[in-house]
């Protein structure tokens, strides 16, 4: 197809995936506000007041980067995995194999809906977040580069995800089983720098720990990780993964006897 | 010009389930083509490897001349596809559905809005665009499916099974819709359990069993081999017994007579029997099984060659 073809298949999925999360907003938008606000007022406000400082900021001011980022990471991945499973499941992904749309703009269309969730709940997050305390900005470029690469890369993992799950189950897995575990190991809630060297050195092969530093840079200025590793490692993990799914889906693992 | 070209086409599954042992297929351009076969033949796994839903292991498709490895794209964009199954979004409305098949072939949306008007009211869904899929009556739904597959205009419509389950009056509407497409060029490739209904539309037909074509031929050469016809004769009064000498005959009920008559013998005997039984025909119809018979004829003989 040409490339306003291309285009107009491109925006068709976007739209579609958007329509989809904003139709089921109560089960989409709502849930992130709920459990962030509970967050922010049990650790920060009752629990973080006896903690006291965090890498030189109140605790509550320290963890709502990492917060606004767990929202993201989650609320990416779960769209497209959940989205691009029930069109599986459903079959109306048919509409789009029999049409001549390129694989790249399957995966940019499906990532492009998981993007768009995460931006808007990290809005939504943030606006909440300053309910409670007062947001600083110090690189508003590192903020948004740090939000979309990370989202993009989160959404093509739900991809991927979706690809190879064969029930609702397996699009629970990951998120259960990984996702969870390395959020809460990744920095959100503490600095890297309050544990012993090894479990230190350890962390830092946890990717999310990059991510949520690298946003909190974008915030207060203070990083456990190098900003510039942690922006190309970004970019890597999203290259490597956009290869990974477009892969199988040109094979057509998943979807194609 | 060929609309289809199927060659030495095989699909093996895992678990070595041979679905096509090497397919040879041709349609023509403009044609009404019939694709029969029983459960379980290779109809669905041929078509799917056609619309590209089902990767094929050995073998060369060609959609109006182009390739379906090497050019992909172009030969996808001639091939309007209604499955078996429904298989769109069922929260979706039914605008939607077709707005977004237009856009996923870069069909603008303006051009769409103007097609889904055209062809939801062609196909009596344009009161109920705003409907949710799962709302629609099983009927609609098919209807829904044959709007879809036409948003981006393609020269060839494959139907798989689209009359399953509709009542017959919306069949026989949805017959008349096909007729006329096909009328204005599209060549349609159908594949249904109703032989009447191939036999009704088609020009054309194949018959696959066991993944192998094992008919390939026009609709009237195909009938033309039909030895012996069935009609169904209904008597004046009530007749408790009839002799017919030289015929199979059945007394269905006491006004109601099945007569089978060979081509080479002609109806005159049974008429000139009857008479002379005092018996009088009110009137007479060919019980349409003719292509059924042909059918598993054709699919037993098979079976028995390859035992």
């Amino acid at each position: 197809m040409s490339a306003g073809n291309n285009w107009i298949a491109l925006t068709t999925i976007w739209i579609k995936e958007c329509t989809r999360f904003l139709r089921i907003w109560i089960q989409t938008l709502v849930p992130p506000a709920i459990t962030m606000s509970l967050y922010f007022v049990i650790f920060g406000n009752l629990i973080g007041e006896r903690i006291g400082q965090m890498g030189g900021f109140t605790y509550m001011e320290f963890i709502v980067p990492g917060l606004i980022m767990m929202s993201v990471i989650t609320n990416s991945y779960a769209n497209v995995s959940s989205s691009f499973f029930s069109a599986k499941f459903q079959r109306n992904l048919e509409e789009m194999l029999v049409a001549p749309v390129p694989t790249w703009v399957i995966i940019l269309g499906y990532v492009g809906g998981g993007v768009a969730r995460a931006m808007l709940i990290g809005l939504i997050v943030t606006v909440v977040s300053m309910l409670f305390v007062d947001v600083h900005i110090h690189n508003l470029a590192i903020i948004v580069l740090t939000l979309l690469l990370t989202a993009t890369l989160f959404a093509t993992a739900g991809l991927v995800n979706g690809i190879f799950a064969k029930t609702f189950d397996d699009i629970s897995l990951i998120p259960t089983f990984v996702l969870t575990p390395l959020t809460y190991l990744g920095g959100v809630f503490y600095s890297l720098t309050l544990l012993p060297e090894f479990w230190q050195w350890v962390s830092k092969a946890n990717p999310i720990v990059y991510m949520v530093n690298g946003f909190r840079y974008g915030f207060l200025g203070v990083s456990d990780v190098n900003i510039g590793l942690a922006m190309g490692l970004l970019v890597l993990f999203n290259l490597a993964l956009f290869a990974v799914a477009y892969t199988l889906l040109k094979r057509g693992t998943g979807i194609r006897a | 010009m060929q609309a289809l070209t199927i060659s030495g086409l095989t699909k093996t599954y895992r678990g070595s389930v041979h679905a096509l042992k090497g397919v040879e297929l041709t349609v023509q351009e403009g044609d009404f083509f019939a694709l029969l076969g029983p459960n379980g033949a290779g109809k669905s796994t041929t078509i799917g490897i056609i619309s590209s839903l089902v990767n094929q292991t050995s073998g060369d498709v060609k959609v109006f001349g182009y390739d379906l490895d090497k050019e992909k794209e172009l030969a996808k964009s001639c091939i309007g596809l209604v499955p078996q199954e429904f298989n769109f979004n069922q929260f979706e409305t039914v605008l939607q559905i077709v707005l977004n098949q237009a856009g996923y072939y870069g069909v603008p949306r303006n051009v769409a809005h103007e097609r889904a008007e055209k062809y939801l009211s062609q196909l009596d869904l344009w009161e109920k665009r705003n409907a949710r899929a799962r709302e629609l009556s099983g009927g609609m739904k098919r209807r829904l499916m044959i709007a879809r597959a036409l948003m981006h205009e393609p020269r060839m419509l494959i139907l798989d099974e689209p009359t399953a389950g509709v009542d017959i009056e919306i069949r026989r509407s949805m017959w008349q819709f096909l007729q006329e497409i096909n009328a204005q060029g599209i060549t349609i490739i159908l594949t249904t359990h109703y032989l009447e209904e191939a036999e009704m539309l088609c020009r054309n037909i194949a018959i696959i069993d066991k993944g192998l074509i094992v008919e390939n031929t026009t609709m009237k050469a195909l009938l033309s081999k039909l030895n012996i016809e069935t009609f169904v004769l209904d008597l004046q009064g009530e007749t408790a017994d009839v002799s017919l000498s030289g015929f199979e005959y059945r007394l269905l009920d006491s006004s109601t007579l099945e007569v089978d008559v060979a081509k080479s013998d002609g109806l005159n005997p049974v008429f000139s029997q009857l008479t002379e039984q005092g018996i009088q025909v009110m009137s007479m119809r060919n019980k349409a099984n003719r292509l059924e018979e042909l059918f598993v004829s054709l699919v037993e003989a098979g079976r028995k060659e390859s035992v």
